[in-house]
């Protein structure tokens, strides 16, 4: 879909100060090698199977089915790879064609804390060294995942600026690497930023989908009716889109933080509530106000709490490809109890976000329709916010 | 020719950025008047942005004070206009690329021109992008100014060919900021800048000392101080036109001498 100035349609582009240029465009070309070396696919498979546990399951979830009454019900299970989350498939990558590159530093920006924890255990898995930015009010909704950062050797830098969350991370992280470009790879964690990135990001991500459709078809003999997947910048869900993109007959949901609702301005839903603008060193769509000041967005979750949407997804909007809905916090929190009490499985409210949505229409398909969940993460780190969200006061 | 050439005539340029609205828009105009009073040749007005990727610490501070004190893009034009009635040296806005897009390419850059603003910096504009904007620009007589980086090495001529108003020399790599000290090879980048343009080119990031101002001038053609004249704002409020005043005399002098 990345046309060669990186742009999908009218979005992304490399909107960088100069300082970058030769960085981006030296990892293109390196990226543009190592994609296509045989041996760099055979370490990164290596990785992928023996260090992070892919494949990862694809689970008929017969219980939450029969609750709900209509359509099949499949999660890919995500939130089973080392480290917890879908963020292991994209740092691996990255990380690997990093040292490929001869950088010795991996820096990275962290909302809920799971790319951070990635990054810097793939920092310590290949002996580099590993500095990671996350917003101030991040550090203290999710306090566990910095001391595992802080345990596998990184150092986590604590933002201030701003609105001390996740767009705030990103901007720092963006700031470091023009400090220091020589030996460092900025590690980004989702389909975001200048060219090229977003289609880094996806690549490494999209064995996600790759494994759905194999495992899809060993099971049933038959593509999904619907994928779902959360939505900030996007990487999961595009990862859970891509290999379904030219399958015109499956539905690509992605679902989007609404936090309080789209109509309050305490809001993450960039497709619902943004308009076009250029931010982050890419041309997509954003939450800003009339002067093209970027909003300070708000969800429960910190890995959604993002003010603007990968490229690729502005474009499969545009063209009407996939579709995004809001889901709200307490649709969010109601998910996650569901899918814990239902099936066992506690997802990352982030994960949680894309269950709600399948839980309003999977009722309403036939019994023979497929639905596929992408469980992005675990939920372990939330259990103490949503425990303080239904008003217990626990603290970890 | 570009109105910004003028600013060069009269020896080496000292170009001093402010961002308007820090703390209010009265003072930004006394800061102005009292910066060109002291012989700034050209004055570089930031229009804030609540998240400059580009800038350090000081300047992110400016831009959260003046976004806290209400100001707005219209605000700015307004505010230019009468300031136009008597700052006649040349006047460029620098802000980021959502602030011109936002408000739409072409209103923005025909208000440029109406109010008298002759050029326009985006430091998330690269080369490769400058489409983006460069051609309602052209449009309106408003000058594109590209930068250069230490890093940008086989960048530079490209850049310079195709590069009008003047050409901004980032000095150090990071974000901008007082520096202790400059260490890139300044000498040679300005060599290739020659080679290609005849514009003027001057060196900014990191400069907030007379000495720094006078060495960087001898090497190209001025010196762009933000930093430490924001740093007065930020010390002295309202009260900081005639510390202003007296910093940029400063600077002038030593790149006089």
């Amino acid at each position: 879909m990345t046309n060669p100035s990186g742009r999908f349609g009218v979005h992304g582009g490399q909107y960088i100060p100069e300082t970058l240029m030769n960085a981006v465009i030296e990892l293109e070309e390196a990226y543009n090698h190592y994609k296509n070396d045989a041996e760099f696919q055979r370490e990164l498979s290596t990785l992928f199977n023996e260090y992070a546990g892919r494949p990862s399951r694809l689970y008929h979830a017969e219980k939450m089915t029969k609750d709900l009454g209509g359509a099949k019900i499949y999660l890919k299970r995500e939130d089973l790879n080392h480290t917890g989350a879908h963020k292991i498939n994209n740092v691996l990558g990255q990380a690997l064609l990093a040292k490929k590159m001869g950088k010795t530093r991996l820096i990275a920006e962290t909302g809920a804390g799971q790319h951070g924890v990635a990054t810097a255990t793939a920092a310590a898995l290949m002996g580099m060294e590993c500095v990671v930015f996350m917003g101030e009010e991040d550090t203290v909704r999710q306090a566990l995942n910095v001391y595992r950062m802080r345990l596998l050797g990184a150092r986590v830098v604590p933002v201030r600026t701003g609105t001390a969350t996740l767009k705030d991370a990103v901007s720092e992280a963006m700031r470091e690497w023009t400090s220091r470009v020589n030996d460092t790879h900025y590690c980004l964690g989702s389909v975001m930023g200048p060219h090229p990135f977003p289609t880094i990001v996806r690549d490494f991500q999209a064995v996600i989908s790759k494994e759905i459709r194999e495992q899809l078809l060993a099971k049933e003999g038959r593509l999904p009716d619907a994928v779902l997947a959360c939505v900030g910048g996007g990487s999961n869900a595009i990862g859970s889109f891509y290999h379904f993109i030219g399958d015109e007959s499956v539905r690509l949901i992605g679902c989007e933080a609404a936090g309080r609702g789209v109509d309050t301005f305490e809001t993450a839903a960039t497709i619902a509530t943004g308009r076009l603008g250029i931010f982050h060193g890419m041309k997509s769509y954003f939450c800003q106000n009339q002067d093209g000041q970027i909003a300070p967005v708000y969800s429960i979750s910190a890995g959604l709490d993002y003010p603007g949407i990968g490229p690729e997804h502005a474009h499969l909007h545009d063209i009407g490809r996939a579709e995004y809905v809001p889901v709200t916090d307490e649709e969010a929190v109601r998910a996650f109890e569901y899918l814990a009490k239902t099936e066992g499985i506690i997802p990352a409210i982030e994960s949680a976000h894309a269950v709600a949505h399948a839980m309003k229409i999977a009722p309403a398909m036939d019994k023979d329709r497929i639905v596929v969940i992408t469980v992005s993460g675990r939920g372990d780190k939330d259990c103490a916010a949503i425990a303080r969200y239904r008003g217990e006061d626990i603290h970890e | 020719m570009s109105n910004i050439q003028k600013a060069f005539e009269h020896g080496k340029a000292f170009i001093a950025f402010l961002t308007c609205g820090d703390p209010d828009l009265p003072t930004t105009a006394a800061a102005v008047r009292a910066a060109v009073e002291n012989g700034a040749d050209l004055i570089e007005l930031g229009i804030p942005f609540s998240d400059p990727t580009a800038e350090g610490p000081v300047i992110q501070g400016a831009n959260v004070r003046a976004l806290k004190g209400g100001v707005t893009t219209d605000k700015i034009f307004a505010f230019v206009r009468e300031l136009r009635r008597d700052v006649k040296v040349p006047m460029v806005f620098m802000t980021y690329a959502n602030v011109v897009f936002s408000y739409g390419a072409g209103r923005f850059l025909s208000a440029c021109r109406d109010i008298g603003i002759d050029g326009l910096i985006l430091p998330d504009l690269p080369y490769e992008e400058k489409e983006e904007f460069q051609p309602v620009c052209s449009q309106y007589g408003v000058d594109l100014i590209s930068l250069v980086a230490p890093t940008s090495e086989n960048r530079i001529a490209m850049i310079a060919k195709e590069a009008e108003g003047f050409l901004y020399i980032v000095s150090s790599l990071g974000v901008t900021g007082t520096r202790s000290e400059i260490r890139t090879d300044i000498a040679s980048m300005v060599g290739i800048v020659r080679q290609n343009t005849k514009i003027p080119c001057a060196v900014g990031f990191g400069i907030s000392t007379p000495e720094q101002a006078k060495n960087m001038a001898d090497l190209s053609d001025g010196a762009i101080v933000g930093s430490a004249i924001v740093r007065l704002l930020e010390k002295y409020g309202r009260e900081a036109p005639e510390h202003i005043g007296r910093y940029v005399k400063s600077m002038k002098d030593a790149m006089k001498s």
